[in-house]
């Protein structure tokens, strides 16, 4: 009796395997979570030293055209206008959204509605190939095929935000398409079936039904598509020429915050205005990530709630 | 129980690891030298002949620039700092402490694309193109095809000797598109009509076409009368008076032995070689070599 009481009162090796479980899958989130904040913490505290130690104004850094952080400018402040990059680096990325988005969904239509298997053959290995190959492929063959076809097709030097684009818009394809594919196949059937009852053509449960309930998975998929392109830097550093300057058109050479920031750390020394100022670079890249996060959880809500 | 025993075992093993990293066997012996990314095949280079020749010391060879190689060296966070540029013309250094060992002597050409119809131009006249002021090589006696100027990235070794040598007192160079490597700027001049960018004279090969100034041709033996002026040295910049293996491996690295083999065939000039020195503000004096010392 007694020994069957204390047998019970005790822990068993389960459950203490249990705790020790616990306690290490928590030790693993902690130190996930000390380093992500850690990166926080040193990004802002370097990027916040420019207007806290080097005094230039966050006004004249998000909006001044002129980047020369190692020279003055006529008002007596370091050159340290960021608009140019930020400029480049939105626009290279709204550009490759914008053009992988249709061939995305169409990708995913045809593997999920129209053509199953040949998708789950021949597509999506090709794609999930795509998503293996390391950046710098895709820049290379940036600058010895899509550099040299925008130069012949419209003269300049054909480095530019156009080729950036195109290069992000391969790169991004398989990313979004992947993503565009789980959402569409994770529409229940019974919407298929009773939109097919009701008399409706494939086409029309397709284009009313599947992508209408679809959609907050999609736009996911494309703000995903989009971070990615934001944050790339080598593909995009090869083949847009580098120029700090305002795009005026998509032909001529601009920048972007990442290109910048990969081309200019290891010449400038830690601690001044020219390195603290790639911080703040840096932070924006930051920032901008955690908004593409917050949109893509504030989008799965609302579709969530409908 | 059975957990305890994997950990204690992991434990073990982990720490074994860093011990290990943290003591080296006794007798060998490491430095760490960092930064200018034109200076590190040659430290690489003569840090394996150093390491197969004197058994147990290592020498590390990083990159990352010039501005990292001199911040990590002023801050005392490595042996040796490389550094295409002086201390003192880097803003943000503590030049005072550091000592300067000066390795080798590279010599700087622009270069252009073969078809552009130019081989020879004026000083002033490059210092226009950088600037600005001329933006078609017709203007220069060549072919009816506009200059795309290409940079390197600003705060680079090379880019700033350029800089300094050709552009005219107080001007600038335009924005325009900068590439991080001397190979990657190569490749686009080769490629791309009518372009102009500079590289160091181990860079240049067929593809591109090295201009002349002023009828100088950009050869190791004008850099050496500096006839041909576009040329800096390499540093290896130590925290003080070098000491122990760092000292050693500089000494070696300067030996007749490295600066007449290694040194040359990859591309540089040995420093003692040169007919001429100068200082970081840029002042060139002519040195009277020994062997002409002993004539005199």
């Amino acid at each position: 009796m007694e020994d069957s009481q204390k047998k019970l009162a005790e822990h068993s090796g389960k459950s203490r395997l249990e705790k020790i479980g616990k306690t290490i899958s928590f030790l693993c989130i902690a130190f996930i979570v000390f380093v992500v904040l850690s990166i926080l913490y040193f990004v802002a505290s370097k990027g916040i030293a420019t207007f806290t130690k080097d005094g230039v104004s966050l006004i004249d850094f998000l909006t001044g055209k002129i980047w020369n952080p190692g020279s003055i400018g006529e008002n007596g402040k370091p050159l340290t206008g960021a608009l140019p990059m930020i400029a480049g680096s939105f626009i290279v990325t709204l550009l490759a959204a914008a053009v992988a988005t249709p061939f995305a969904i169409g990708a995913a239509i045809f593997m999920t509605e129209i053509s199953p298997t040949v998708g789950k053959k021949i597509l999506q290995p090709v794609i999930e190939l795509l998503v293996g190959i390391p950046s710098v492929v895709y820049g290379f063959i940036g600058l010895s095929v899509v550099v040299p076809f925008m130069r012949n097709t419209f003269g300049g030097s054909g480095f530019g935000i156009i080729s950036a684009a195109i290069v992000l818009f391969v790169m991004i394809l398989p990313t979004v398409t992947s993503m565009s594919v789980d959402t569409l196949k994770s529409v229940p059937r019974y919407y298929r079936e009773a939109s097919l009852a009701l008399g409706a053509t494939r086409w029309q449960t397709i284009y009313k039904v599947v992508l209408r309930s679809a959609t907050p998975g999609l736009l996911t998929a494309v703000v995903f598509g989009m971070a990615r392109a934001f944050g790339e830097a080598l593909a995009v550093q090869m083949v847009i020429g580098n120029a700090a300057l305002m795009p005026t058109n998509l032909i001529t050479p601009a920048s972007t915050l990442t290109s910048i920031l990969t081309m200019n750390m290891g010449n400038t020394v830690m601690g001044t205005l020219e390195n603290n100022v790639l911080w703040s670079l840096a932070l924006i890249l930051l920032v901008m990530a955690l908004f593409f996060n917050i949109l893509t959880r504030w989008i799965g809500k609302k579709g969530a709630m409908n | 129980m059975k957990f305890n025993r994997y950990n204690k075992l992991a434990i073990a093993f982990i720490s074994t690891i860093f011990l290990a990293a943290c003591s080296p066997l006794e007798g060998e012996e490491s430095i760490t030298a960092v930064g200018s990314s034109a200076l590190q095949p040659l430290v690489e280079a003569a840090g394996e002949q150093y390491g197969s020749e004197n058994f147990g010391k290592f020498i590390n060879v990083q990159g990352g620039g010039s501005g990292t190689g001199l911040g990590q060296i002023a801050a005392d966070a490595v042996d040796i700092g490389n550094s295409d540029i002086f201390a003192e013309e880097k803003s943000g250094i503590d030049a005072s402490k550091l000592v300067d060992h000066r390795v080798a002597v590279v010599g700087i050409t622009p270069i252009v694309t073969p078809e552009v119809g130019v081989t020879d131009i004026s000083l002033e006249n490059l210092s226009k193109i950088f600037t600005g002021e001329i933006t078609n090589w017709k203007e220069l006696g060549g072919k009816n095809l506009p200059i795309t100027v290409l940079n390197r990235s600003s705060g680079s070794g090379t880019r700033a000797t350029f800089d300094r040598w050709v552009l005219t007192e107080g001007s600038k160079s335009i924005v325009t598109q900068e590439q991080e490597s001397s190979g990657t700027v190569r490749q686009i001049v080769a490629s791309t009509p009518g372009t102009i960018s500079y590289v160091a004279f181990s860079y240049v090969d067929d593809t591109v076409k090295a201009l002349s100034i002023d009828g100088v041709k950009p050869t190791d033996k004008n850099v050496k009368k500096n006839k041909w002026i576009i040329w800096s040295y390499e540093h290896m910049y130590t925290n003080g008076e070098p000491v122990g293996l760092t000292k050693d491996f500089l000494d070696y690295i300067l030996s007749d032995e490295v600066q007449n083999t290694l040194i040359g065939a990859l591309g540089y000039i040995p420093t003692n070689q040169m007919e001429f020195e100068r200082d970081a503000k840029g002042m060139t004096t002519e040195v009277l070599k020994k062997t002409e010392q002993k004539s005199d």
